[in-house]
């Protein structure tokens, strides 16, 4: 037991979530009616029983902080070990900001040296999956490779989705055998999941050589850099995964959601996902509801015609406002008469009464946080 | 440590014997209410909301679920270092160790736990009602007025007032008389059972009351006709707001049912006055293809995929395909199956209904299992109890908890009947 501890990185700052992402880190991103991305992670790791986790942030990081908390809701709030949380700092050596994932690693290294645990995961806070990670870690220790990668098929991404993965190729033995970090004509159907297996030990050695050179991003300058002396091993998972790195995708995997399949392996599963508690009270559907294969929060109520949408805890959809296809987040108010299609309302957005607004299923249409419509 | 202005004393123990199988394995104050809540929720809600940090929390009847509901207080902001929730269960102590005979003997049995804390007062609560009440301001009432006890009442109908305490005021609230259950009443003033006492003054009281002969322990019994016989300064805090008893199954059902309006009359969507529970880890809810939800409060975790209306519906509850579910609470985790019918019925935890179920139906029968208890046209299905796929369930019909589907020796229970493990004369 206890052989493992837990990175998560939150990732460089990238617009490519558009106003969701303009105030906050990508991990931080709203999902699925109550989550935010990093909860997924973050109890893959509890649910594996790695239970001493560093989150290591950098842009935006502030709505992040308030998120986590203490760890509590992880039952990350322990004694010994439990969450912490790296923002950048500025010290005689270190320079501030993080100049990149291996840079941000190794200048919390200190908690790497402290703990005891002999084998480290290190993940991306900004992918939606329910794993098991013991699995991977018993193949790492079995198949004695420096590295262990967890890799995904990519047969229901786009090129355009591709482009932005860390594409691999391997060998029959399943050893990485080249690793392009999103390349503009990506090949094969196999990306990196961004989630690593190593020894603690051989993690600070990696970080500190690569620090003497200068070099800072882990999958660059220390996975890519090696690809040839070390030997990584790829691990295969198969079960869902979808990485929030496109506004498509975040959309795509939120309206997959309505799928029971997904839906029961995500959160039905005996490995439960942990997020902040609200309080709120159970949502609260009058006379005109008509809802249909939507998920609701708590805290919601629910006037008007709902299909096909995600509707977010604290939301008020009113008498005759009709909401398809959408995404309504924490808060927001959808006014009567209002008719929503292929749209993302952040958090707290007001859509006055009689407003249309509709988005494409390519191009969903998202208003950003506290505007009023 | 900070000493603590006033502490809250929390009278659990009380079975709640009229709401039958709901109350037959749990304390009253442990029973769900609400879509999410158990009764208990609302005082302790409201003791935090009003900025009381430490609650003891007296229990003796099937305390069970309620300790570990409870648990360390954190849902209520409640685990803290100095302070914070403790629960008093009855203990033995030397040769004088005893099951609390009385709400009264219940807190002088727990004296100690007071003078720890060394409060100037004391607030005697029970976990019983449905309400909102900020008891800072009621003891902003009891010191401004330098009273010995300030008893919380409110107005109720005259017809109903035989039913309670009833206080007797003078024109500026103090207490001149105290009638318990009278036959004429002479005011609607009645006690709601919530008192505020200077802990020295209580604490002289509950230690005669203690050694004297002819008394029930009561609070509203002795302490109280006692205190006001003596002359002691006791005044009224007019309570105005929604406050409901739900010991009585139609009490419960139709407090429930007004949680469904547009407007209920108690409104638990108060950002300013939240009321806490533990929050069970559930994604949101899903509302299915050719599900319809109308009029009605959805938890999380649940899958509706039929027809729900007018119900109250607790966390991770599954209902079917086909399934029409109408005027009704279903309590957390529990299934109910594809194409099963319910009309106005009270379905416990983690329990499943099969398929093609009908319950509900029929003419009003009064109950052959405890007429006193079962009175109403609502069924009450236990928890953790399978019924077998079929079954016909009248009116007012009682289910004991933890049935399995061999339990049943007949698939058609009609109107006011049972299926109860050890019989009627359990």
């Amino acid at each position: 037991m206890k052989r493992a501890m837990g990175i998560i990185l939150t990732g460089g700052k990238n617009n490519r979530l558009k106003e969701l992402s303009l105030e906050r880190s990508i991990t931080a991103v709203p999902f699925g009616g109550k989550y935010r991305a990093i909860d997924f992670v973050l109890s893959n790791l509890v649910n594996s029983s790695i239970v001493n986790v560093g989150v290591i942030t950098q842009y935006n990081f502030r709505s992040l902080v308030d998120h986590l908390g203490s760890g509590k809701e992880w039952d990350l709030d322990r004694k010994n070990e439990g969450l912490f949380i790296f923002p950048p700092y500025l010290s005689e050596v270190g320079t501030g900001w993080y100049k990149g994932t291996a840079d941000a690693m190794y200048n919390n290294l200190t908690f790497l040296l402290k703990s005891d645990e002999e084998y480290v995961v290190i993940t991306q806070g900004y992918a939606i999956y329910n794993m098991d990670y013991m699995p991977m870690i018993d193949a790492h220790i079995s198949s004695g490779a420096d590295v262990t990668m967890a890799v995904h098929t990519l047969d229901d991404f786009s090129v355009s989705e591709r482009r932005l993965l860390g594409m691999v190729d391997v060998d029959e033995t399943g050893r990485v055998t080249d690793l392009q970090e999103k390349p503009l004509n990506p090949k094969g159907n196999l990306c990196s999941m961004g989630v690593y297996v190593l020894r603690r030990l051989l993690l600070v050695e990696l970080l500190q050589d690569c620090a003497a050179h200068g070099h800072t991003e882990f999958v660059n300058d220390v996975l890519i850099r090696n690809v040839q002396k070390m030997n990584i091993q790829s691990f295969c998972f198969h079960g869902y995964w979808r990485p929030l790195s496109t506004i498509q995708l975040f959309y795509r995997s939120n309206m997959e959601l309505l799928n029971p399949r997904v839906r029961a392996e995500l959160l039905m599963d005996r490995r439960r996902i942990f997020t902040k508690v609200k309080d709120e009270t159970p949502a609260k559907y009058n006379e005109e509801a008509d809802v249909r294969n939507s998920i609701v929060a708590d805290g919601c109520i629910i006037e008007g015609t709902v299909e096909n949408s995600i509707i977010f805890r604290g939301v008020k959809i009113m008498k005759d406002a009709v909401v398809r296809d959408s995404i309504v987040m924490q808060g927001s108010v959808v006014c009567e008469g209002v008719s929503l299609k292929n749209t993302i309302l952040d958090k707290d957005v007001v859509v006055t009464a009689g407003k249309q607004l509709q988005g494409d299923r390519d191009w969903p249409l998202i208003v950003g946080k506290n505007v009023t419509v | 440590m900070p000493r603590k202005e006033m502490i809250a004393l929390l009278l659990a123990g009380g079975q709640g014997s009229r709401l039958g199988v709901l109350t037959q394995n749990i304390a009253k104050p442990a029973v769900l209410y609400g879509g999410k809540y158990r009764i208990i929720d609302f005082t302790l809600s409201n003791c935090i909301n009003s900025g009381i940090d430490t609650v003891g929390v007296l229990t003796q009847y099937q305390p069970l679920k309620l300790n570990s509901h409870i648990g360390i207080g954190k849902p209520w902001d409640l685990d803290r270092m100095n302070g914070g929730i403790s629960i008093l269960a009855p203990y033995t102590s030397g040769e004088s160790g005893e099951w609390y005979t009385g709400t009264a003997d219940a807190v002088f049995q727990n004296i100690h736990y007071v003078d720890e804390m060394n409060p100037d007062y004391v607030i005697i609560l029970s976990g019983d009602h449905i309400y909102k009440m900020d008891y800072a301001s009621m003891l902003a009432r009891h010191t401004s007025q330098k009273a010995d006890a300030t008893i919380s009442v409110i107005n109720v109908p005259m017809e109903e007032a035989s039913r309670y305490g009833i206080l007797n005021c003078d024109a500026r609230d103090h207490i001149v008389e105290f009638d318990e259950k009278p036959k004429e009443p002479k005011s609607t003033l009645a006690s709601m059972g919530i008192y505020i006492f200077n802990w020295s003054v209580l604490r002289e009281y509950l230690t005669a009351d203690h050694v004297a002969s002819a008394t029930e322990h009561d609070f509203g019994k002795n302490i109280l006709p006692n205190m006001l016989q003596d002359g002691k300064k006791m005044v009224a805090y007019r309570f105005e707001g929604y406050w409901k008893d739900v010991g009585t199954l139609q009490a419960y059902w139709e407090s429930t049912m007004n949680l469904t309006e547009r407007v209920p009359d108690f409104n638990l969507f108060d950002p300013y006055w939240k009321i806490y529970t533990p929050n069970p880890v559930y994604p949101a809810h899903y509302i299915g293809e050719n599900a319809k939800v109308t009029k009605s409060v959805i938890a999380e975790g649940c899958m509706i995929q039929g027809t729900v209306r007018n119900s109250v519906i607790f966390p991770g509850v599954r209902i079917q395909e086909g399934a029409f579910v109408e005027d009704s609470i279903v309590m957390s985790d529990t299934i109910i199956g594809d194409g099963t019918e319910i009309h106005c019925a009270i379905v416990g935890e983690n329990s499943v209904v099969g398929n093609q179920v009908r319950i509900g139906i029929g003419d009003y029968a009064p109950s052959q299992y405890n007429p006193k208890v079962y009175e109403a046209r609502i069924s009450v299905i236990g928890s953790n109890t399978v019924v077998p796929n079929g079954t016909l369930i009248g009116q007012n019909v009682v289910i004991d908890n933890g049935l399995s589907p061999g339990d049943f020796s007949t698939i058609e229970i009609p109107s006011g009947g049972y299926v109860m493990k050890g019989g009627a004369n359990e």
